[in-house]
């Protein structure tokens, strides 16, 4: 007998065709940019933009690292500070906010909540006259902070709304076994936190890396992450286009965050839907 | 081991609400076990926490061993305590959860294997110490929750509703081991429950708490033979108590309260004190199992027929249920003595253990003091329908 499930429809065949499309929709640029980045300008020229390089080349690669290498360590170093101290703060945020409410927090919370809600844009002008004032104006340094408060409201709603699902009599009986606050919060909550502490990295990895705003306003010069790096190099108006050396920059710039998700990936699924489903 | 007191303990949430807790005055002596039992919101678990230090206290103090306790933190009060979630660590073994507490403490390595070796035996959880607690039945996780209470051997023991999660049966067994455990431990404990069975079985002295009032204090003889008022009756005791609304009459000077049983009528005298006047409402209160079956012949018994409506066999015991003054009644015989339904029963009371509260306010009246019919009482009149 054949199985049910394996028995070709018309409904069936359409869903498939639908799904390998936008397969194709997302993956064909990806697929351009790297087959680009391998050839050289004369072969760009020539051909199709689909079609295979005639001589594979790593010039491209090669100038690129070049050009954006020392933006791409600026970047690492704006990123992984930015990206630990925002969640941990996020995460002791949110376990007071949820384990230890005072007067007023939740008011607290809710005026937390609104800096999710904030434009970029609107904090340019007071931040960079903060930045100033502190002798932090154009330095990575500078740029870590903006992230770290930016990304805070961020952080600290993830965690709140993580460790709400948490039961209080944990913390109950961590203070009867004489545990303190800190105590209570490395060695019972952020060993139960992994889904959630996942969700954070790979959100504030992403926001931070791929930002390039804060980056083009606060940090200019040798401070400049990879961002605005690239844009330099896509920008430069004189002499021949170098399509290989810009596709290749754009994917290093990209790399990062696509080796985040990808190792971190189930995590972040996992924790979005965890606390949906009690249990 | 450790004795406890609470004096005219209050507990508020904020000005402008009701006191959880009103004024809560008790006392057990060290290796005492304190039954603290009402209907859910009665503020049974939030005084605990109060004990415990987990919430403070707006008036009043804590007494261990005379010391005012009421001012210290958690983990300065030497107390442990049972959830009712169990609460166990859920990224620990058993075995860490159970040194967890000894760990914070800082006891030396040796002290604390031996420890928590000596709780595992104690309850039998020596094959899971290497286990998650998601790993574990939910029997297995209360006793995990009470081993982490034990190794500490701290001089109160709080258990909140530790039971109520269990199913029936293992809820049974649970019981008596808790109540083995105490007999041989004999620590100071206070457990919250809703649970009157568990109230009458496990406690030296309960609490009966409704709207954050102790309703009454004493051992579970006390309580159930002895109820302060209408809620305790029909909190504790099951069956529930029986309660026929009465209204007192005169009859030849004497004060009396005519019961009917659609069958028979006789008048019930009552020996209240002065101050209940005629034409008042009561309850009279009469536990299933004080109802009997009227022997024949048996002179000058209080008896009445009345015609057994449903009965509900249990297994040890038949209840019959009929009604009187417009009340279901439930009486409480043995299986082979019950009659059929539909059946003509001779129900007797016993006069002397009858209990009579004031339909307003609940509260009991007692008899008058030396009252010359609290031995016997004759049926002055009888009427046939």
């Amino acid at each position: 007998m054949r199985d049910a499930t394996f028995k070709p429809s018309l409904g069936r065949l359409a869903v498939h065709a639908t799904l390998w499309g936008a397969v194709a929709l997302y993956l064909i640029p990806l697929l351009v940019m790297l087959l680009t980045s391998f050839k050289s300008p004369e072969d760009i020229r020539n051909s199709n933009l689909l079609a295979l390089p005639e001589v594979f080349t790593l010039i491209g690669w090669v100038k690129a690292w070049g050009a954006v290498g020392d933006f791409f360590w600026n970047s690492v170093k704006i990123t992984v500070p930015g990206v630990l101290i925002s969640t941990f703060i996020g995460a002791l945020n949110g376990y007071v906010l949820s384990m230890w409410r005072f007067r007023g927090s939740q008011l607290f919370f809710g005026a937390l909540l609104f800096g999710c809600f904030l434009p970029f844009q609107v904090i340019l002008l007071p931040m960079s006259f903060t930045l100033g004032k502190l002798g932090l104006a154009n330095t990575t340094t500078g740029l870590v902070m903006v992230h770290c408060i930016y990304g805070l409201a961020f952080t600290t709603l993830f965690f709140r709304n993580y460790f709400v699902a948490i039961p209080d009599a944990l913390v109950k009986a961590a203070r009867l076994d004489g545990a303190g606050f800190f105590t209570i919060f490395t060695r019972i909550l952020l060993p139960m936190s992994t889904p959630i502490v996942m969700v954070c990295l790979i959100w504030q990895f992403t926001q931070i890396w791929n930002d390039f705003l804060f980056g083009v306003v606060f940090a200019s010069g040798d401070a400049q992450p990879i961002t605005v790096a690239l844009n330099n190099l896509v920008n430069i108006s004189t002499g021949v286009k170098e399509y290989n050396v810009d596709m290749a920059a754009a994917m290093i710039a990209a790399l990062p965050t696509l080796i985040v998700y990808v190792l971190a990936g189930k995590y972040f699924v996992r924790g979005l839907t965890a606390g949906a489903v009690k249990g | 081991m450790a004795t406890l007191e609470l004096r005219n303990l209050h507990k508020s949430y904020g000005s402008g609400l009701a006191d959880t807790l009103k004024s809560i005055d008790l006392a057990i002596e060290s290796g005492e076990f304190l039954i603290l039992v009402g209907p859910s919101g009665c503020g049974k678990s939030t005084l605990m926490n109060c004990v415990a230090g987990l919430e403070d206290i707006s008036g009043g103090a804590i007494l261990v061993d005379g010391r005012d306790i009421s001012g210290m933190s958690p983990k300065d009060r030497d107390i442990a305590m049972v959830f009712q979630s169990y609460a166990l660590y859920p990224t620990m073994t058993v075995r860490e959860n159970i040194a967890f507490g000894l760990k914070i403490r800082k006891l030396p390595q040796a002290a604390i294997d031996e420890e928590v070796a000596r709780v595992a035996k104690l309850l039998q959880i020596e094959h899971l110490l290497q286990r998650k607690p998601s790993q574990l039945s939910g029997g297995q996780q209360q006793r995990v929750a009470m081993g982490r209470a034990l190794a500490r051997r701290p001089k109160i023991y709080l258990f909140d509703e530790p039971l109520s999660n269990l199913d029936a049966k293992l809820r049974v067994e649970m019981r008596t081991e808790i109540k083995l455990m105490h007999q041989r431990l004999k620590t100071t404990t206070v457990y919250v429950t809703h649970d009157q069975i568990e109230a009458m079985t496990l406690g030296d002295k309960v609490a009966v708490m409704k709207d954050g009032i102790v309703q009454q204090f004493g051992t579970p003889q006390q309580i159930y033979n002895d109820p302060a008022n209408l809620f305790v009756a029909s909190f504790i005791g099951s069956p529930p108590m029986n309660f026929v609304p009465l209204r007192v009459q005169r009859q030849g000077g004497q004060l009396v309260g005519l019961l009917d049983s659609g069958q028979d009528r006789f008048e019930l005298p009552l020996d209240l004190a002065a101050e209940v006047g005629e034409g008042r409402e009561l309850i009279l209160g009469v536990r299933p199992e004080q109802i009997g079956i009227a022997d024949d012949g048996a002179p000058g018994a209080a008896e009445l027929r009345a015609e057994v409506e449903v009965l509900e066999p249990t297994g040890p015991d038949t209840l019959a249920f009929v009604t009187l003054n417009g009340a279901k009644v439930c009486c409480r015989l043995a299986p082979d003595a019950a009659p059929a339904p539909g059946a003509t029963l001779r129900l007797r009371l016993d006069p002397a253990r009858v209990l009579l509260f004031d339909a307003q306010s609940g509260e009991r009246l007692r008899k008058a003091p030396g009252g010359a019919g609290e031995a016997k009482v004759t049926p002055l009149a009888r009427h046939k329908h």
